[in-house]
């Protein structure tokens, strides 16, 4: 059963980007969303993390929230996809469910 | 003379009386929650007294001051440009924590104001010195 996880939480404040990636099964997708964003910010601390996922899962973050917050996509870590709001509802659609990391 | 009362200050910007060391940390990111504008909006009150302003960024806080902010598309009203006004209310002492730069791969050009880079020693010392330290 294909998953689409979403995680919303700062990967420096919450762990819930750490427990999604210890359980997302490989080949699933993963997109980042609000504050979830930061963790495809290149150069940081969670780069080996982002580098690991993108190895065995689909990493995509949400162009608006990257935008909100001032990030420009040129700085997203290698792997990671950049998709607008169609495009999440595509990977919605594209996946048998959506599992939500609040 | 002696039993007249005391002359009222006037509304000169001298007269509100004692002034604290008033330090705002800013520990979360912009627009996840509601207190990052909320801590905002205290620095702004402290400044209208004319009180001794330090604003701290640390942890995910550092974030609140990122340049190019465009929440706007996103459905969010953009406060990002408040601080950049906080020089008009005489907030200079803005200080950012090394470490939690350095931790998301930022540096001192991605801010949109000009801050002084405390390692954790430093911000230590001046979180201590404070009268009143009100983190969020």
């Amino acid at each position: 059963m294909s998953k689409l996880h979403t995680i919303n939480k700062s990967p420096f404040d919450k762990n819930s980007f750490d427990s999604c990636l210890t359980h997302a099964e490989d080949g699933s997708a993963v997109l980042l969303i609000e504050d979830g964003v930061y963790a495809a910010v290149a150069g940081g601390d969670v780069a080996a993390k982002i580098a690991d996922a993108s190895s065995r899962l689909k990493v995509y973050v949400l162009g608006p929230d990257l935008a909100a917050r001032g990030m420009a996509e040129d700085r997203i870590a290698d792997g990671v996809s950049v998709v607008d709001y169609g495009g999440f509802v595509d990977l919605a659609e594209a996946h048998d469910a959506v599992h939500s990391w609040l | 003379m002696s039993d007249l009362p005391p002359i009222p200050p006037d509304d000169d910007e001298d007269d509100f009386g004692v002034v604290k060391k008033f330090c705002y940390v800013n520990r979360k990111a912009p627009y996840g929650t509601v207190y990052a504008l909320e801590s905002l909006e205290m620095v702004l009150i402290a400044a209208a007294f004319d009180q001794d302003v330090s604003v701290v960024f640390m942890d995910d806080g550092v974030y609140q001051i990122k340049s190019d902010q465009a929440p706007e598309a996103a459905g969010m009203k953009n406060f990002s440009k408040t601080y950049r006004a906080l020089e008009g209310y005489d907030v200079e002492k803005l200080y950012v924590s090394k470490e939690s730069m350095e931790e998301r791969g930022l540096t001192t050009d991605d801010f949109l104001v000009d801050v002084e880079v405390l390692d954790h020693a430093a911000l230590s010392a001046l979180m201590a010195e404070q009268e009143v330290v009100i983190t969020s």
